[in-house]
């Protein structure tokens, strides 16, 4: 079978984000304005609103974060962009993801050239525990969760099957938080934006503060092993291996290819897109896997015309450290069960042949779930264009690839960018 | 959660009952009135043995609302001996450490310490190690 191929191009020609992490102060639709205000901004020739054609919204669970439903309109009204078509998109935490899909098919099928895609989240109303609940409904109600299970405990499954069978050990999966928390330091726009070694000083300097004994750690991996600093929350997970629980909001301008370079002299392309469903975690053969994101990215390739090895840097759904490890194998980077040796060899950290994570992931960057899709997208679209300030990589770039995961991958969307010459 | 909930699933709750495909013979868990593995339709109940391994398990140190008083507890992903795999609790481990692999047997328990906000005891299925 041939591969599959857009009925025509799509390009991106501007990008925008909220600053992610807890704002008492700010609704989603507040959210969702600041991201949008900044695409605008970003459109190199300018864009008219009224040209914008259709909104797709990923979101997950506004209905149980603010009792809100039905918000794909409310954000088409608070950006002004009412009466056009305005679609809501839920698929867990790739709702974002899978939105810009819809987006991109949008646009390839003819119906539209010029489509706003975004994600929205705003989760910190919740007490810990009731947002831990709303997260849950991702996972099967009826069959994994009377079981006691969280998604920290499905990845920790997941992590001990995987230590199990490769040797790695969590020392590793602190080695990946630790690299994330060092690429969003350099992200104004991340909720931690903080080294790990930075936040061992600052509690270091709070208990000095407040006369209490200081704690002495030699270094980073020392506070991460420090059950008091770092508790677990579901071995081998712990506090540090788990994304934050984040407010935030991204968009995303598509437009059809041959009008492209009416907004910017270098669009951003779509080279290759790929997604896949699975059943809930006990449906799967593999527990070091995640089948759907292998097939996601498969078809990406293909699409695509490339293989692994061009992909000059990627953004993965690292909603656990354990996650990253196991989406840089899916994903073709490295060998199953090598992953974990290559991100210990720092082949995954900026330097590294294969960065990942450069925007310092959800790990650090915040992951408001029915945003991170499309959140990952912003950082592609700065990537490749240069526009990523300190934390740019300072190397020719061609391809940028997303990976957004929902649940423990019963959703998975794989997208490849493109920057030509 | 609402009785009709818990009610409909009591055959697979209290005694691991699935079904099995009259095309492929696969046994399927949960019970879906389609097989899975060959798309055929399979509405033949089958009960499991309830004896399995433990495929992978963690230790829970945050546990969601009604599960807070167990903590810690070890969930586990059990590979059944007729080859679905399914999500439970362990219980009754006493001093032997979990690990991947280790023959388990399903029994009845109550799920939640206690009553959700309805006042409703869950019962159902937990996997214990195998007497030996």
């Amino acid at each position: 079978m041939s591969p599959k191929k857009l009925a025509r191009g799509v390009a991106l020609v501007g990008a925008g984000m909220s600053k992610f992490g807890s704002f008492k102060g700010k609704s989603s639709r507040d959210l969702f304005v600041e991201a949008y205000v900044e695409m605008l901004e970003s459109v190199e020739k300018g864009i008219d609103p009224t040209m914008i054609e259709a909104l797709y919204v990923g979101n997950y669970s506004s209905d149980l974060f603010e009792g809100q439903g039905h918000i794909a309109p409310i954000m088409a009204s608070w950006t002004g962009l009412s009466p056009l078509p305005a679609v809501r998109v839920e698929d867990a935490c790739a709702s974002a993801g899978v939105a810009l899909r819809e987006g991109i098919l949008a646009v390839a099928s003819g119906m539209y050239d010029v489509v706003l895609v975004g994600g929205v989240e705003k989760m910190t109303d919740l007490a810990t525990e009731k947002v831990t609940d709303t997260l849950a409904t991702a996972a099967d109600v009826q069959y994994e969760l009377p079981a006691g299970f969280t998604f920290p405990g499905f990845y920790a499954a997941m992590a001990t099957a995987y230590m199990n069978d490769f040797g790695a050990t969590p020392e590793t999966f602190m080695k990946v938080g630790i690299k994330n928390h060092f690429n969003g330091s350099m992200n104004e726009k991340a909720q931690f934006g903080a080294k790990i070694s930075t936040l061992m000083e600052a509690r270091r300097a709070s208990a000095a503060k407040k006369g209490l004994p200081v704690p002495e750690w030699d270094d980073e991996l020392e506070f991460l092993h420090d059950d008091r600093a770092n508790p677990p929350i579901a071995w081998p997970m712990r506090l540090y291996d788990c994304s934050p629980i984040s407010d935030g909001a991204a968009v995303v301008l598509l437009v059809s290819e041959d009008i492209a370079k009416k907004f910017s002299d270098t669009p951003i392309y779509v080279a290759g897109m790929g997604q896949a469903s699975d059943g809930a975690l006990h449906d799967r053969d593999t527990l070091t896997s995640i089948p759907a994101a292998k097939l996601a990215g498969e078809q990406a390739y293909k699409m695509a015309g490339i293989t692994p090895a061009e992909i000059d840097f990627a953004e993965v759904h690292d909603c656990f450290t354990i996650a990253e490890i196991i989406a840089t194998e899916d994903l073709g980077f490295f060998e199953q069960g090598k992953g974990w040796q290559a991100a210990e060899a720092g082949d995954t950290s900026r330097d590294g042949k294969k960065p990942i994570n450069l925007s310092g992931g959800l790990k650090s960057k915040g992951h408001p779930v029915g945003a991170s899709g499309v959140g990952q997208v912003v950082e592609v679209w700065k990537q490749l264009l240069g526009k990523a300030g300190d934390r740019q990589l300072q190397r020719k770039l061609k391809y940028g690839l997303t990976h957004n995961v929902g649940g423990t991958g019963q959703t998975c969307v794989v997208h490849i960018f493109e920057r030509r010459g | 959660m609402e009785m009709p909930r818990h009610w409909r699933l009591k055959q697979q709750r209290y005694a691991l009952v699935g079904e099995v495909c009259p095309h492929c013979d696969g046994k399927i868990f949960p019970p879906r009135d389609v097989c899975p593995y060959c798309g055929g339709e399979a509405k033949t109940a089958y009960t499991f043995s309830g004896k399995g391994e433990v495929f992978s398990y963690t230790v829970m140190r945050d546990a969601p609302r009604g599960f807070e008083e167990t903590v810690p507890y070890v969930v586990a992903l059990v590979k059944l001996q007729e080859g679905p795999v399914v999500t439970a609790q362990l219980t009754d481990l006493g001093e032997e450490p979990v690990e991947i692999g280790m023959p388990v047997e399903m029994v009845t328990r109550r799920i939640r310490q206690d009553g959700d906000e309805r006042g409703i005891l869950v019962y159902g299925y937990k996997f214990r190690p195998v007497m030996r």
